[in-house]
């Protein structure tokens, strides 16, 4: 009988009842040549921002552009020094920055809240689909300027309507990314599943929530970043405080550093939470983009 | 004792013209190594998406143990040509995946995953990724998924189709030893003619357009192997050699066009 020895494979492995494959990963060497390989995608990312800081240095040392028009590096630096100690209209850069949070974080929130229900129910269920799918693909391709008007009437010029405002423009990715995420799953383990005696609850948590879980997250990294760049439109109407109010009122006076600051703010608040998210992603769904 | 049994199963896919399942009866007894061998397209995996119960035929029915069993269940568990493995998982984690559905105690189903891990030697990379094994090593952790949930019924759909001949072979070797050892039903697809000889104690050959069987054969090389043969001597034996020849000639006759198909 062969059930009780160790077998003697093809391989001419006696020393267990199954030969061990080698497990494969990459070489010493190979590693090294990843990680040098990331270090200089990383040095070439440095030094093109960097490239960009000498660049606007030099037109303004050159006097090319005035200085009303493009200010120089150093005098944005004063701005932000200035602007952060004694602020400008009447609140500081980290008061408008707490402003401008404020409003984004509790509309992602929302939308994150609704949104990720409602497109996994989408992803589900064909029906919820063929009601929902038609209703997000119009309000999508609209720019939130568009229905800005519209949510002033509605819920006048206060706080709600910022935030409705920024609402709208991340729903709509976040309920498509995880619609998406359903609809990727593969059907032989959801197979494999049931097979194993899931039940269909089971099998949409063990199986199906997974699966959607990183198309979920970069639904909410595409939404945070249209989220936030609606926040300039949003702080249009009667604000007092927040970034895009900043920007708005500097360009206004023509306080070109300070417009300039507030941009800057934007764009490093945004690759941080970008950044952010993508390392979320990382953690949370370390399989995805693997060679399955 | 566990029976799976098909009953006058036929099958049509809507808008296509030709038959997929015509009349098949099958029986898979408790400890049976059962093989379906056939060309592509003759409705092998239909017949096994039926057996499993992801898919309802027109006619006839599946019963376990007598009774009708129409939807997928734990008693008939999977393992897939592409593996369908959990790859949020890592290796021991989707092993123990139909313990967990059970609700079974960390401890117990931990105990049971090691067990199992050393039965198809995975037991020295359980913490692994799946996406860092090789292709016969995810397959060992398919057939070991599903032998841990305890199912009496293991079907195979065309698991080793991916591999390599050397991977294959070895791979063939521990679906018999799990055979030898464990008294349950293996029902295993294939169109290798080889592999179809070597892993049954009954191999049924399949015919397509209509999908029917057509020939049922007992090579008896499976027992062979439980009674000590090795493999390598098995596949060079002339009686082994001389039935594949005969049935690559009935499956190269079958796929011969009728005089409709070639006018």
């Amino acid at each position: 009988m062969n059930t009780d020895k160790p077998t003697t494979y093809s391989d001419g492995n006696t020393s267990a009842f199954i030969p061990h494959a080698p497990l494969q990963t990459a070489t010493l060497p190979a590693k090294l040549i990843t990680k040098l390989q990331r270090r200089s995608t990383l040095a070439l990312s440095t030094a093109s921002v960097l490239g960009l800081l000498l660049l606007w240095y030099a037109i303004t040392a050159l006097h090319i552009v005035p200085a009303l028009f493009l200010p120089a590096p150093q005098a944005v630096w004063q701005k932000f020094i200035e602007v952060s100690q004694q602020g400008f209209m009447k609140a500081t850069l980290w008061q408008h920055l707490a402003a401008s949070i404020g409003r984004v974080l509790p509309a992602l929130l929302a939308a994150i809240m609704i949104g990720i229900p409602l497109g996994l129910w989408m992803g589900m269920n064909k029906w919820v689909r063929a009601v929902v799918d038609p209703l997000i693909e119009l309000l999508r391709p609209i720019p939130p300027l568009a229905y800005l008007p519209l949510l002033v009437i509605w819920f006048g010029i206060g706080e709600t309507t910022k935030i409705l405002l920024i609402f709208f423009s991340v729903l709509a990715p976040v309920i498509i990314s995880s619609a998406h995420g359903v609809s990727s799953h593969q059907l032989n383990r959801e197979r494999a599943a049931l097979a194993l005696g899931a039940s269909r609850m089971q099998v949409f948590r063990h199986v199906i929530l997974p699966t959607a879980l990183p198309h979920i997250i970069t639904g909410i990294r595409i939404g945070l970043g249209v989220g936030w760049s609606t926040l300039v439109a949003a702080e249009l109407v009667a604000a007092d405080r927040g970034i895009g109010f900043m920007v708005q009122s500097a360009a206004q006076f023509l306080i070109t550093d300070t417009v300039i600051l507030g941009i800057i703010v934007i764009a490093v608040v945004a690759v941080a939470l970008e950044l952010l998210l993508r390392n979320l992603q990382k953690q949370l769904s370390p399989w995805y983009g693997q060679q399955l | 004792m566990h029976t799976l049994s098909a009953e006058h199963i036929s099958l049509t896919f809507p808008g296509q013209p030709h038959t997929v399942l015509q009349n098949i009866n099958l029986n898979l007894n408790e400890g049976s190594l059962t093989v379906i061998l056939g060309e592509s397209g003759c409705g092998k995996t239909t017949l096994l998406n039926i057996l499993a119960g992801f898919q309802q035929p027109d006619s006839g029915s599946i019963k376990v143990n007598g009774k009708a069993a129409v939807h997928p269940d734990a008693r008939r568990a999977v393992v897939f040509q592409d593996h369908a493995l959990m790859p949020w998982l890592n290796v021991a984690e989707n092993v123990g995946f139909a313990l967990k559905l059970q609700g079974v105690n960390e401890p117990k189903a931990w105990e049971a995953v090691a067990d199992i891990l050393q039965t198809v030697g995975l037991d020295h990379v359980a913490e692994a990724n799946i996406w860092a094994l090789s292709g016969g090593m995810k397959q060992r952790v398919g057939i070991a998924r599903a032998l841990i949930s305890r199912a009496p019924f293991i079907l195979l759909d065309e698991p080793f189709a991916a591999l390599d001949a050397f991977t294959r072979e070895n791979m063939q070797q521990l679906v018999l030893d799990l055979w030898a050892q464990q008294n349950k039903a293996f029902f295993l697809i294939t169109h290798d003619i080889e592999e179809a000889l070597l892993l049954s104690e009954r191999l049924i050959l399949m015919a397509a357009r209509p999908g029917r069987i057509v020939q049922t054969l007992q090579p008896g090389f499976a027992a062979r192997y439980r009674n000590g043969e090795p493999v390598r001597a098995i596949k060079s034996d002339p009686e082994f050699i001389r039935l594949r020849e005969q049935l690559f000639e009935n499956l190269r006759n079958q796929k011969k066009p009728t005089a409709d198909e070639a006018a």
